[in-house]
């Protein structure tokens, strides 16, 4: 009897072109990423139902968390100014070298009498530096209201922009301690700000 | 799928020994694979993580003129406890007793729409939406303020504040076992 033959053909595809594409995805996902910094003040955020991402850039970020108030800012050279403001601020004499030190850290939370010490560490040793937060009490004076409002000045004189704010808080935080930061940032008529969550499903 | 070796090298029958030539084709299937795995491990760990913002806006505290006097029927007003319980009534205060409600689809999702929709059929006008104060006691968490903002802005209430508590609506939550 005669069979049809099928033909058998080769298994073997040509990658070439799923090996181009991917290399093309690949490099533009490098390209696009912006590597996570590790958050000094560990904050587990609450979830909500918004959609609209954390603008990325012009942004200064309250963490509050374990009783402790945290400050960050994006940008070197908004750090270095603003560092050199507060330093006027508090006669503390900051070196060039403390403030290319200080343009790198991205968070921070200790008071400004300590803060020479904290930026003369290296970046190991500052991950297990016991951070007491910035201090805040009800003067009108405290430390984190002038990191504010020196932030924001600074903002302006450089970006010609506001400087807008995102508080960062613990999911399990009591409620005075997002009041006291509110309370800060209010005093300086600042009525309108982001809270930091993360997305939920309905 | 491992590609064969077809050439057939090594089967020459005497004669000339010719330089066997060797296939300009590489098995890329390997590095197909990790390219993929890679652009998934960077697609996970950027588009994800994106945190993401919720507004908020409070009263100017500098402008004290600007208030406007609203009817009391139009209010409702939620006062959070402690354990993620929340008390709601409608009015002046101390006329009706709180109701208790929790969180969740059928607990303070359901009574804020219930109540806007109650609220704007009985009332006329194009001003006759409801108007939620939220109370925050001292006891109440973040995630529970993050929460009740969330679910207004899920049922649509057009205005709301955040004001503070005051010392009998404390000791009416106490009362109640929720602070």
């Amino acid at each position: 009897m005669a069979r049809i033959k099928v033909p058998r053909k080769s298994t073997a595809m040509d990658m070439t072109a799923m090996c181009d594409v991917a290399f093309l995805l690949l490099t533009f996902f490098i390209l696009t990423a912006k590597l996570r910094q590790e958050d000094p003040l560990h904050v587990d955020v609450p979830a909500s139902t918004t959609v609209i991402p954390v603008p990325d850039d012009n942004v200064a970020t309250l963490s509050v968390g374990k009783g402790k108030i945290f400050f960050g800012i994006e940008g070197t050279d908004i750090r270095e100014a603003l560092l050199d403001e507060m330093g006027k601020k508090y006669n503390i004499a900051f070196t060039p070298t403390e403030k290319k030190r200080f343009a790198v850290i991205p968070t921070f939370g200790v008071p400004i009498a300590q803060l020479q010490q904290y930026i003369a560490l290296d970046e190991e040793k500052r991950k297990t530096y016991p951070q007491p937060g910035i201090p805040v009490d009800t003067t009108e004076n405290n430390e984190l209201t002038n990191w504010i409002y020196e932030a924001r000045i600074v903002t302006r004189n450089l970006k010609n922009q506001e400087l807008r704010f995102a508080i960062k808080g613990d999911a399990r935080e009591e409620y005075p301690a997002y009041k006291k930061v509110v309370d800060v940032l209010q005093k300086q008529a600042i009525n309108k700000f982001s809270l930091i969550t993360s997305l939920k499903t309905q | 799928m491992a590609e064969l070796d077809t050439s057939g090298g090594g089967k020459h029958k005497g004669g000339k020994i010719r330089s066997k030539k060797a296939s300009t084709r590489i098995d890329l299937t390997a590095m197909v694979d990790l390219a993929f795995l890679l652009i998934t491990f960077f697609i996970m760990t950027t588009t994800l993580a994106k945190p993401k913002a919720m507004d908020m806006f409070m009263p100017d505290k500098t402008k004290k003129d600007v208030q406007l006097p609203v009817p009391e029927t139009r209010t409702m007003t939620l006062w959070l406890g402690a354990n993620d319980k929340i008390e709601w009534y409608i009015g002046a205060p101390g006329k009706s007793r709180p109701t208790i409600d929790n969180f969740g689809k059928d607990g303070i999702r359901k009574t804020l729409v219930e109540q806007n929709k109650k609220i704007e059929e009985t009332h006329q006008g194009p001003d006759n939406y409801m108007i939620v104060l939220v109370k925050p006691s001292d006891k109440s968490t973040y995630k529970d303020f993050v929460n009740i903002i969330d679910e207004i802005n899920i049922a649509g209430i057009k205005s709301y504040g955040v004001v503070d508590i005051t010392a009998p609506e404390v000791a009416q939550l106490k009362k109640d076992g929720n602070y």
